[in-house]
C-alpha cells in the first residue's frame, strides 16, 4: 500500500545552517505519529516541508505516492489534501468563523455556498463549537480558536492532518479540550503527523513516536519504547527533562 | 514666559488696526458676494478632483506595491524607481509635465482636457506616496495568515486578494485618510494648467475673486471651507487609529 507520506533522505539549509540532515520517514494511512524533540531539532520545519511550506534544499517527499518535491508538482492540488493546523490558529480575523470555514471549500473546491456551509456547520458540530458559528476569531477563547482552526482543515476534508504544536500557545486549562478533538480524530481513523511536547497524548494517541535531535531522526517505535524505555542516551536525556517540569 | 506671552498678546490687541483687518479679510459683503459659487463651483471642484485623483492613485498605489513585493526582480526595479522619482520631485513639476510637457513633447491631448491632465498628474503623484503606506501595511499582515491560506490550497494571488489585502487595507485606513488630506491641499496646484470659470477649485476661485474686487476676505472664505473639509478628516483619522489601537 502506498504510505500517506513518505519522505526520503530531506535535507533542509536556512543559508548555511543545516535544520534538517537526511530524514527518511514514512506516515502510513490511518496512522498517528507523534514528533518530539527539543527546540530547534527540525519538528517543526520538518512538518512544513511537508506541505511545503518550506522548500526542501534536497530528497524527495511524496503524498499518496505524488511528489510534492518536483518543481512542477500541483501544490495547491496536493494541498487540499493535506490538513495543516498550526501554533498560533492562524484564523482569518476579518472573516467569522462561518466564512472562515467556508472560504477555501468555495474558492479552491468550488462548492456550493450551500454546500460549503453545511459541510462547515458538520465540522463546526464535531469540534463541539455549533454555537460560534457567526463568531468573530477574536470573540474565542484560544481552545476555541483552535478547534476552529482544525475544523477548518477538516472542513476540506484532507486525508491526512499536520499539527504543528497545536497546544503550546494555550494556557494549560485551554489544552485539554483540544487534545480531546484530535484524540477523536485519531479513533475516526484520521492520518496525523502530530509535533507536540504532549508526552501523555503521544503516550495514549501514538502509533508511533519519533524523537528527534540536531536534525536527524534519533529514534523511532511505538510508544511504549520510545517514551518509556528509550534506546538511546539523547532520548533518555530528553524524556528526563521533560518529566521533571 | 507666561507674562511675555500676554504682553505680546496686549500690544498686538492694541496696535493693531482693527478696522482695516476687519474691513479687508472678514468683509461680510464680500463673503456674501461669493455665495453660492464658491460651494457649488470652488469646493466641489476641489472635492471632485481630490475623490478622482485619489480613486486613480489608489489603483495604481496598489499595483505599485504589489510590483515593489514581487519576486520579480525587473517590477521591484520599476517600483522603487517610480516611487522614489514622484516622491522626490514637487507635485508642481509632475503636473506640469502632463499638462504642457508630454502633450508639447509628443503633440498629444490629455483626455478630459487641463482637469484630466490635473488628476492624472495627482494620481502619479499620489500613487508613489499611498504605494509605500500599502506596502507596509501588507508586510503588517502576520505571516501565518498567508500560510494558513495556502495551506488550505489557495493559491498565491488568491490568498494576496481575499486574505492579506483586506486585512492590509483595515490597517492603512488611518494613514491613506492623510494621504488624502495632502490630496486636498494639493488640488490648488491646478491653477498652473489654466482654468476656465467652471474648473476653479477653492484656491484659484479665492485668488482671483481677491484680485478682481481688491480685498483679502476672499482668502479666508477658501481657508474656512478648507478647514470644512480637512478638520473633520483628521478628527476621522484619530478616531480610527484610537480604535484601531484599542482593538490591539
Amino acid at each position: 500500500m502506498t504510505a500517506a507520506i513518505e519522505i526520503r533522505d530531506l535535507c533542509k539549509c536556512f543559508g548555511e545552517l543545516e535544520v534538517l540532515k537526511g530524514i527518511d520517514f514514512e506516515v502510513a494511512e490511518g496512522e498517528v505519529v507523534c514528533v518530539i524533540g527539543p527546540s530547534g531539532s527540525g519538528k517543526s520545519t520538518l512538518l512544513r516541508c511537508v506541505n511545503r511550506l518550506e522548500e526542501a534544499t534536497s530528497g524527495t517527499i511524496l503524498i499518496e505516492g505524488e511528489d510534492m518535491t518536483d518543481p512542477d508538482a500541483d501544490v495547491d492540488r496536493l494541498r487540499t489534501r493535506i490538513g495543516m493546523v498550526f501554533q498560533q490558529f492562524n484564523l482569518f480575523p476579518h472573516l467569522s468563523v462561518l466564512k472562515n470555514l467556508t472560504i477555501a471549500q468555495t474558492k479552491v473546491l468550488k462548492r456550493s455556498q450551500k454546500e460549503a456551509e453545511e459541510v462547515a456547520r458538520a465540522v463546526l458540530e464535531r469540534v463541539g463549537l455549533s454555537d460560534k458559528v457567526d463568531e468573530y476569531p477574536i470573540r474565542l477563547s484560544g481552545g476555541q480558536q483552535q478547534r476552529v482552526a482544525i475544523a477548518r482543515s477538516l472542513a476540506m476534508n484532507p486525508d491526512m492532518m499536520l499539527f504543528d504544536e497545536p497546544t503550546s500557545a494555550l494556557d494549560p486549562e485551554l489544552v485539554g479540550e483540544v487534545l480531546d478533538v484530535m484524540r477523536k480524530l485519531a479513533e475516526e481513523g484520521m492520518t496525523m503527523m502530530v509535533v507536540t511536547h504532549e508526552m501523555s497524548f503521544a503516550e495514549e494517541v501514538a502509533d508511533r513516536v519519533v524523537f528527534m535531535d540536531d536534525g536527524v531522526v534519533v529514534e523511532e517505535g511505538p510508544p511504549s519504547v520510545v517514551l518509556k524505555d528509550p534506546q538511546t542516551e539523547r532520548a533518555r536525556r530528553f524524556l528526563r527533562m521533560v518529566r521533571d517540569k | 514666559m507666561y507674562a511675555l506671552g500676554v504682553i505680546v498678546v496686549a500690544l498686538a490687541i492694541a496696535l493693531g488696526d482693527w478696522e482695516r483687518i476687519a474691513f479687508n479679510f472678514f468683509n461680510l459683503e464680500v463673503m456674501a458676494d461669493m455665495f453660492p459659487e464658491v460651494l457649488t463651483i470652488a469646493a466641489r471642484n476641489t472635492i471632485l478632483y481630490t475623490l478622482m485623483s485619489f480613486g486613480i492613485g489608489l489603483v495604481g498605489a496598489l499595483a505599485l506595491a504589489l510590483m515593489k513585493l514581487s519576486s520579480i526582480a525587473p517590477y521591484r526595479a520599476f517600483a522603487i524607481g517610480y516611487i522614489e522619482l514622484f516622491r522626490g520631485l514637487p507635485a508642481l513639476i509632475t503636473l506640469i509635465l502632463i499638462g504642457f510637457g508630454i502633450p508639447i513633447a509628443f503633440d498629444i491631448r490629455i483626455p478630459g482636457g487641463r482637469v484630466g491632465a490635473g488628476v492624472l498628474g495627482l494620481s502619479i503623484v499620489a500613487a508613489a506616496y499611498m504605494a509605500e503606506t500599502i506596502r507596509a501595511g501588507i508586510e503588517a499582515v502576520p505571516r501565518g495568515q498567508s500560510e494558513a491560506a495556502r495551506s488550505l490550497g489557495m493559491s498565491a494571488n488568491r490568498t494576496m486578494f481575499t486574505i492579506v489585502l483586506p486585512q492590509a487595507f483595515r490597517i492603512v485606513i488611518p494613514p491613506l485618510t492623510n494621504e488624502m488630506v495632502l490630496l486636498i491641499k494639493d488640488t490648488s496646484l491646478f491653477f498652473v494648467l489654466g482654468t476656465t470659470p467652471l474648473t476653479k477649485e477653492l484656491t484659484k476661485f479665492a485668488r482671483d475673486f481677491m484680485v478682481e474686487i481688491r480685498n483679502a476676505t476672499p482668502l479666508t472664505v477658501a481657508a474656512l471651507v478648507y478647514l470644512a473639509i480637512t478638520l473633520p478628516l483628521t478628527w476621522l483619522v484619530r478616531r480610527l487609529e484610537k480604535k484601531a489601537a484599542m482593538s490591539r
